[in-house]
């Protein structure tokens, strides 16, 4: 029980804080002050309490599509364990649930995207489903790695299995695995170099891009949906590249933050020294990405 | 009473639904109205049948009196026929209710009365296919259901393009029918008599076991429309009344995969490439199946394809099914064959709701090319809402039915990889790659479809009498559909038993303890879980929208143009610029066909950009084939000479030469 109430406090706690720490290594790289840590925080309150401003060409699913994303992605932030610890839900499946959460948010987001009959939203809701297609598949091939090191298909136990792998090949496969999920983390959760959050040229962004017309508190969920799943799948790398635990449930879970925190660190680094792909490019990285899984799954089987 | 008679004469209701319009008026609507009442009280009769059927278990083999000389007419209703029975026996009734308004025999004299004949003729044959135990009453169903939809098909025979389509199809209906009759005959010659009956394991070598094999495979393929086979498809579902697609694609096509299941149901434990070959083939037809989907700009066309991607999963399915039932894994043909079943019941939903919803926009738009329409949502608002229910639950997404079915076959493809319960299959996991990538191509050409169609602006204006919603006559049946489509999201498991009976045919007999569908997948859970997300979505939407209407009222704005303040309909997102980066990346088998404007001259005139997908196995391979027989076959014009005496002279030297044949070859 205390596990459940630590779990949720954090999801709805600590998401905002990880963006505040990426722009403020960024800023560090740069030699600037950077803004407050607890900048999407303000942002969050102030958008909570404005109007909005809603096009007159849109239809219920451009306030609906907010919300929806909002919900799938929390849905989802159930499914993940954070840590040594057991997520909230957990039955045998879950993890197709949890892709296919993320799925039906993006359906709802693109959608909007359109809604507005905008170009630029539409290039944006263009590019995230083409590039959807190249890390779906990737993403999958680390879920039967996964599975296959577990034998269970419980994301909970499926994310813990790394604790436990004693031979170097499954080990060499987890390498792989973690690359490549890195690489889907990157592109789902829109940062360089797959794309810019920062930029303010429309015809170059995938995710900002498809959010140009909401505003008030449709933004303000759009924005804390974004920073959680930048949380959850950063839990979800966590779990392979960091599988450890100390014992006490304490420092477990104050490791989990420091961890989830360092994360954010490691993208404000990678975002600080890498400059955004060009975007017929973007797909390379992605296949990149299908490339290090897929072999991550090869190298298990011929182990086994 | 048996509930196979009652089928038998809800399926003779259903042939002779459509006599008392063929006997009417040209115009009358009274006969129409008939000919759909007799449909459906077919439909409600068999229904009743098949309640009575599932809770007596089997109704075992009965058969009546048959004067031909070959075959028995032999009827059965087991678990498989049932789960096949349940979309033959709604889907035609809901599409004839919908063609009330939709076909009025009022406004189209010309072909009205034979669309209600053979739209009859159509359902009704289905129910025969399904319920047969006899390879030639099997064939003669198969062959009135086959010819029915081509004149279906050919409604609108005016139209030359109608017309090829309905040359195409016939001639890859009878393709199929050849290796089905090449397939009865051996299996005639294998067991001693016609009818379908299991095989003894003894009396077949592996070899005819493959042959057997691959010529249920290419001719129920064909009308499955497994790639390459479904070449016929695309252009007989776009050509089609939408009633009619609908009942093709979510019905017809359904038969094919019925059949092969019946065949392999009969055909000794496969071998291991049976499977390998259903799980390959399934793979590449879903994954080209929904490229070639988002090529389309024809609206109709596109939802062709996508039919040819979900026949894709469910062959997957089944492949996954076979591979179990050699290595005695009973979890995966369950959880295959299961997978595989479900998602045949919940195609046949939302398959037929998004074309039943194509017919209203066909209706009020004109046309069916998605560059040409736009901004439906706001004239034909629950149109809208039911497609985008249809397109949610097609790409497997959660809360709808769609992802029940997809979920159970993850779960199957997951569990190949475990050696728990057997032998493990780690190459069958592949097939949970696959299907991510169907569904991520799947959502990228359902938002396409959805959102060209109904969101943003009208890109072309839309006549004033298309600017309402349909007739509750075409409403309702989508209605119906799409709540099915929500009750079998919210509860998937009610159709597990008998799924899991139906099952058996590839298991053998399971013990009543034995692997619980629901221990292997917790799909009851899945319904739980997508309760939760609708009960908390609609309750946040709720609140956001009263916040809405509670703010000031500020003025009506525009979408923002990054500071372009003259926006105009045609700047938007058309279809196929959405499509055109995946188009791009299946540019390997799609072969686009780009225009790109020549805008080099120092004045350019007006131009346009276009790119298309046409079916490259229609267009390159088996049209120029076929045109060069047809040129190599002018050389027998030497024999036709158009006189009748002359033919009857050469039947009379075949057969005097067969007499010789006979007497002297084989020498009797």
């Amino acid at each position: 029980m205390t596990t459940f109430i630590i779990h949720i406090v954090l999801l709805l706690t600590l998401p905002p804080l990880l963006p505040g720490v990426i722009n403020k290594t960024k800023a560090l790289f740069a030699g600037r002050r950077g803004p407050p840590l607890l900048q999407l925080y303000y942002d969050l309150f102030k958008l909570a309490r404005k109007d909005m401003v809603i096009s007159r060409v849109t239809t219920w699913i451009f306030t609906a599509a907010p919300v929806i994303t909002l919900t799938t992605i929390l849905a989802a932030s159930l499914l993940v364990p954070l840590g040594p610890f057991r997520a909230p839900i957990s039955f045998a499946g879950d993890m197709i649930l949890f892709a296919y959460l993320l799925g039906l948010g993006r359906f709802f987001t693109t959608a909007a995207a359109l809604d507005t009959g905008s170009p630029f939203e539409g290039m944006g809701a263009a590019r995230e489903v083409t590039f959807a297609c190249l890390s779906e598949p990737a993403l999958f091939f680390a879920m039967l790695v996964l599975a296959k090191l577990s034998g269970s298909l419980e994301l909970t136990t499926m994310l813990h299995a790394p604790m436990t792998v004693g031979n170097p090949s499954s080990a060499a496969s987890l390498v792989l695995v973690a690359l490549g999920v890195f690489i889907i983390m990157l592109a789902e959760t829109c940062r360089v170099p797959v794309d810019d959050p920062n930029t303010h040229l429309e015809l170059t962004m995938i995710h900002e891009v498809m959010v140009l017309d909401h505003s008030g508190p449709l933004l303000g969920m759009i924005l804390y949906g974004a920073a959680l799943k930048l949380f959850v799948l950063s839990a979800v790398l966590l779990h392979i590249v960091f599988p450890f635990q100390t014992g006490s449930a304490l420092s477990d879970w104050a490791l989990f933050v420091v961890e989830i925190l360092g994360v954010s660190v490691v993208i404000g680094v990678v975002e600080s020294i890498m400059a955004r792909l060009q975007m017929r490019h973007v797909p390379h990285l992605l296949i990149a990405a299908i490339l290090l899984c897929g072999f991550g799954f090869v190298l298990l089987m011929r182990a086994s | 009473m048996n509930g196979v008679w009652v089928i038998l004469i809800a399926a003779c209701l259903m042939m002779a639904s459509g006599l008392p319009a063929v006997l009417g008026q040209r115009r009358s609507r009274t006969a129409q109205r008939l000919a759909a009442a007799l449909l459906i009280a077919g439909s409600l009769t068999g229904l009743a049948g098949l309640a009575v059927a599932i809770v007596a278990g089997s109704s075992g083999i009965r058969s009546l009196p048959w004067q031909l000389p070959w075959g028995s007419f032999a009827i059965e209703v087991d678990a498989l026929s049932a789960v096949f029975l349940i979309p033959v026996l709604t889907v035609p009734a809901l599409g004839a209710i919908y063609g009330l308004d939709y076909w009025k025999q009022a406004q189209h004299p010309e072909n009205g009365r034979g669309l209600s004949l053979f739209y009859g003729l159509l359902a009704g044959s289905m129910v025969m296919v399904v319920i047969a135990r006899d390879s030639v009453l099997f064939m003669i169903s198969w062959e009135v259901m086959a010819l029915s939809a081509f004149f279906l098909a050919t409604t609108e025979n005016e139209k030359p393009e109608v017309r090829r389509a309905g040359w195409i199809y016939l001639v890859a209906t009878h393709a199929g029918t050849v290796c089905l009759l090449a397939l009865f005959a051996l299996l005639r010659s294998v067991s001693g008599d016609s009818a379908l009956a299991v095989l003894d394991a003894g009396s077949l070598s592996t070899g005819m076991a493959g042959v057997l094999f691959v010529l249920a495979l290419v001719g129920f393929g064909f009308k499955a429309g497994i790639m390459p086979m479904h070449l016929w498809l695309p252009g007989a579902h776009a050509n089609a009344p939408s009633h009619v697609s609908a009942v093709m694609s979510g019905v017809m096509l359904k038969m094919g995969i019925y059949g092969m299941i019946r065949i392999f149901s009969l055909l000794p434990a496969p071998e291991l490439w049976n499977g390998g070959v259903l799980l390959s083939l399934g793979a590449i037809t879903g994954i080209l199946g929904i490229a070639f989907a988002i090529g389309q700009n024809d609206i109709k066309r596109l939802l062709a394809y996508s039919s040819i991607e979900n026949i894709g999963i469910i062959i997957m399915g089944l492949g996954l099914a076979l591979i179990g039932r050699t290595l005695h894994r009973n979890d995966l043909v369950l959880l295959g064959f299961g997978g595989a079943l479900l998602h045949v019941w919940n195609h046949s939903l939302f398959k037929s709701l998004l074309f039943l919803n194509t017919g209203a926009i066909i209706h009020a738009t004109h046309t069916r090319d998605m560059n040409r329409m736009g901004g439906l949502a706001a004239s034909m608002p629950q149109t809208a809402g039911l497609f985008i229910l249809g397109a949610v639950a097609i790409c497997g997404l959660p809360p709808l039915n769609g992802f029940a079915g997809e979920w159970m076959l993850y779960m199957g493809f997951f569990r190949s990889l475990a050696p728990a319960g057997g032998v493990a299959v780690p190459a069958a996991a592949i097939g949970a790659i696959a299907l991510a990538l169907i569904g991520a191509l799947a959502l990228a050409c359902f938002v396409k479809i959805h959102s060209s169609v109904f969101l943003g602006v009208a890109r072309h204006a839309i006549p004033p009498e298309g600017r309402h919603d349909p007739h509750p006559l075409m409403r309702y049946p989508m209605l119906l559909l799409a709540a099915a489509c929500v009750v079998l999201g919210i509860l998937p498991q009610v159709g597990l038993p008998l799924i899991r009976r139906a099952a058996t045919a590839l298991t053998g007999p399971l013990l009543p303890g034995e692997l619980p569908l629901l221990s292997l997948a917790p799909i009851h859970r899945i319904g739980i879980a997508s309760l939760l997300l609708v009960l908390v979505s609609a309750a946040a939407i709720g609140m956001l929208r009263a916040r809405i209407r509670r703010q000031p009222a500020a003025l009506p704005v525009g979408t923002w143009g990054c500071g372009y303040a003259r926006a105009q309909p045609r700047m938007q997102y058309t279809a196929t610029s959405f499509a055109e980066m995946l188009v791009k990346l299946f540019a390997w088998a799609l072969r686009p066909l780009t225009r790109r404007p020549d805008t080099t001259a120092l004045f350019p005139s007006p131009e346009a950009f276009s790119m298309e997908v046409h079916d490259p196995v229609l267009t390159r391979l088996a049209l120029p084939v076929f045109r060069h027989i047809g040129r190599q076959m002018t050389k027998l014009r030497l024999i036709q000479q158009g006189r009748t005496e002359f033919y009857l002279l050469y039947i009379l030297f075949m057969i005097l030469f067969l007499l010789c044949w006979n007497h002297f070859a084989i020498g009797r």
